[in-house]
């Protein structure tokens, strides 16, 4: 057991940043399986962060509550938004949420509650493993049982087309809202676990660069399925550990991991058809 | 005192209508969201003052050299990454992804040849010389920035208006098949286009770095951002938009710097283009909404 304290001592802290990203993979996946990008996510995560982290230090209410409170903020201000955004589709749709990102961004920089570009200190580190793991386990089953159904069907519909959805009788402008506030409380749920063990939020951590790196982490794993994004979210959290060496090009790898994945492998890693193809060719061979 | 700050945003107005024009060119011709638009923006001022400082060039010779080096990268951009992209026929976010994976690349590379520290033209080679027009104190930079800008942006309308050339984007602009069905070369000014909007964000980006005399590995993405609200205020696509949209985006931040707040002015850009978006998703100017999927 001493190798295992060892190692926890040194990086638990990553482990807890690889559950997060998962939930951020997973929330992002949630309205891509609707057929809408959103750029929203990092600033969704970002309201879930601020609004958790003021409950616990000014209201020190209790850590159980303060998750959930982190969750159902975003996701009221996902429906109030979603009305009139989720109107917009394609690439309008991403300019829409990016631009509220950036207002969320500058907002929070200049309030004064939320500490300005300081952010907040000294957040009591209250996560601990097993609630990563739990909200974790309960979000891919939610999620995994969400695909199977009713509404998951309908999400596929409309990404599929939205117009032949719309005369089957699926009310298009109802599930995009649903798919659009359920990505924003997972997001904000995983920023209020996020700000409960980095003792420390600022702006910074929920700008654009956070949202294409949610957004990355989905690509890159595959979104045809759960699997997909929560490979991506793992790989691309330990890439940067294990590429330490390279110093100030540590992010070039990441625009590069974007650029390569999108022109070789557009469906992500993570693509069961093509992985059953390869074992099948590797049976082959030996038989 | 409103003066100067009239001038200021014609300054800054028409190098955001210039660095937009590339992107809404982009937009319009290819069908692209080139997100990587703010980074080449980056890298030009980088080759400028790489030239000034290290080879000498005057700075018109600079300017020039930073055309061509970022057309050639916006030029690569559209082989490497676009094409492949085009042939696959990929769906039209796809695109838009790659090129932030592009931008990304980019702006770590050079923060790792540059340093992440800011980097300044020598005083002397910055035109020196200011008027003074009753209160206001007229730079002699600020006339070059908004001469050339506006030279480039009447170049480039000329183009487009009364050239076989301008002709045949507009037809691809308006439908790449059937412009090829008239025997245009579709593929091929696909590739001028990109070579001559990533130059038009060459030379944007040295004229704000001069304007502020400041270089950052970062100064593309806020530029990027302004380049999205001034496209999306005058309609995707339109040139004539982005040159009123990049000069109301120029007027609209600098007055509310001057009379709201230093920091709120970034957010009065981006709360303006939220709502443009919500109310008329086509742009100011723009025509009837289309529906694209």
């Amino acid at each position: 057991m001493e190798w295992f304290n060892d190692f926890w001592s040194t990086y638990s802290t990553l482990v807890f940043s690889v559950g997060v990203h998962i939930l951020l993979a997973l929330s992002i996946w949630l309205t891509l399986s609707c057929g809408l990008l959103s750029l929203a996510n990092a600033a969704f995560m970002g309201i879930g962060a601020y609004v958790a982290a003021l409950l616990t230090l000014h209201l020190e209410w209790s850590f159980g509550t303060v998750l959930l409170a982190g969750g159902v903020a975003p996701a009221a201000v996902a429906l109030i938004i979603g009305a009139p955004v989720l109107r917009l589709s394609g690439v309008y749709l991403a300019m829409a949420t990016l631009a509220f990102g950036e207002v969320v961004r500058i907002t929070v920089l200049n309030l004064e509650i939320t500490g300005g570009p300081e952010g907040l200190n000294g957040i009591p580190l209250s996560t601990e493993a097993w609630h990563i793991a739990l909200i974790l386990a309960v979000t891919v089953y939610g999620l995994a049982r969400l695909r199977r159904s009713k509404v998951g069907r309908a999400f596929e519909a409309i990404k599929e087309d939205e117009i032949a959805a719309r005369l089957m009788g699926i009310d298009v402008d109802r599930y995009k809202l649903l798919a659009f506030s359920l990505g924003a409380f997972i997001a904000g749920i995983a920023g209020a676990l996020n700000a409960h063990f980095t003792f420390f939020i600022s702006p910074r951590e929920y700008g654009f660069e956070n949202a294409v790196d949610i957004l990355t982490m989905a690509v890159l794993g595959g979104f045809s399925n759960l699997i997909g994004p929560m490979l991506g979210a793992t790989i691309l959290t330990l890439l940067p550990e294990l590429l330490r060496s390279l110093h100030d090009f540590r992010s070039l790898v990441n625009g590069a991991v974007l650029v390569l994945v999108v022109l070789f492998l557009p469906k992500g890693i993570w693509e069961p058809r093509r992985i059953r193809a390869w074992v099948q060719r590797f049976k082959g061979g030996r038989a | 005192m409103l003066e100067q700050q009239l001038l200021n945003a014609l300054t800054l107005g028409s190098v955001y209508a210039l660095f937009a024009l590339g992107f809404t060119l982009v937009f319009g011709v290819l069908a692209v969201i080139n997100l990587s638009h703010g980074a080449v923006f980056m890298v030009g001022s980088y080759a400028a003052l790489a030239l000034v400082t290290h080879f000498n060039a005057p700075l018109w010779m600079a300017m020039c050299g930073a055309m061509l080096a970022s057309g050639i990268l916006g030029l690569l951009v559209d082989m490497l990454v676009l094409k492949p992209l085009r042939a696959r026929e990929a769906p039209h976010l796809i695109p838009m992804i790659a090129t932030i994976g592009v931008g990304i690349m980019l702006t770590s590379a050079a923060q790792g040849l540059f340093g992440a520290e800011v980097l300044r033209f020598p005083e002397e080679t910055l035109p020196a010389g200011e008027f003074v027009i009753g209160d206001v104190h007229v730079r002699a930079l600020e006339i070059a920035i908004v001469m050339i800008a506006f030279v480039l942006m009447a170049l480039l309308f000329t183009i487009l208006k009364y050239t076989q050339l301008g002709r045949a984007l507009r037809a691809i602009a308006e439908s790449p098949k059937a412009a090829s069905l008239l025997g245009i070369n579709v593929e091929g000014l696909f590739h001028v286009t990109s070579f001559a909007a990533a130059a038009l964000g060459g030379i944007a980006g040295v004229l704000i770095g001069l304007n502020f005399n400041a270089i950052t590995p970062y100064m593309g993405q806020p530029m990027l951002h302004k380049g999205i609200a001034v496209i999306i205020l005058g309609g995707m696509g339109d040139i004539r938009g982005a040159l009123i949209g990049g000069l109301f985006l120029g007027f609209a931040e600098v007055i509310s710097k001057a009379y709201l707040s230093s920091q709120m002015g970034d957010a009065v850009a981006f709360g303006l283009l939220f709502l443009i978006l919500l109310v008329r998703p086509s742009g100011l100017f723009g025509r009837k909404l289309e529906r694209k999927a």
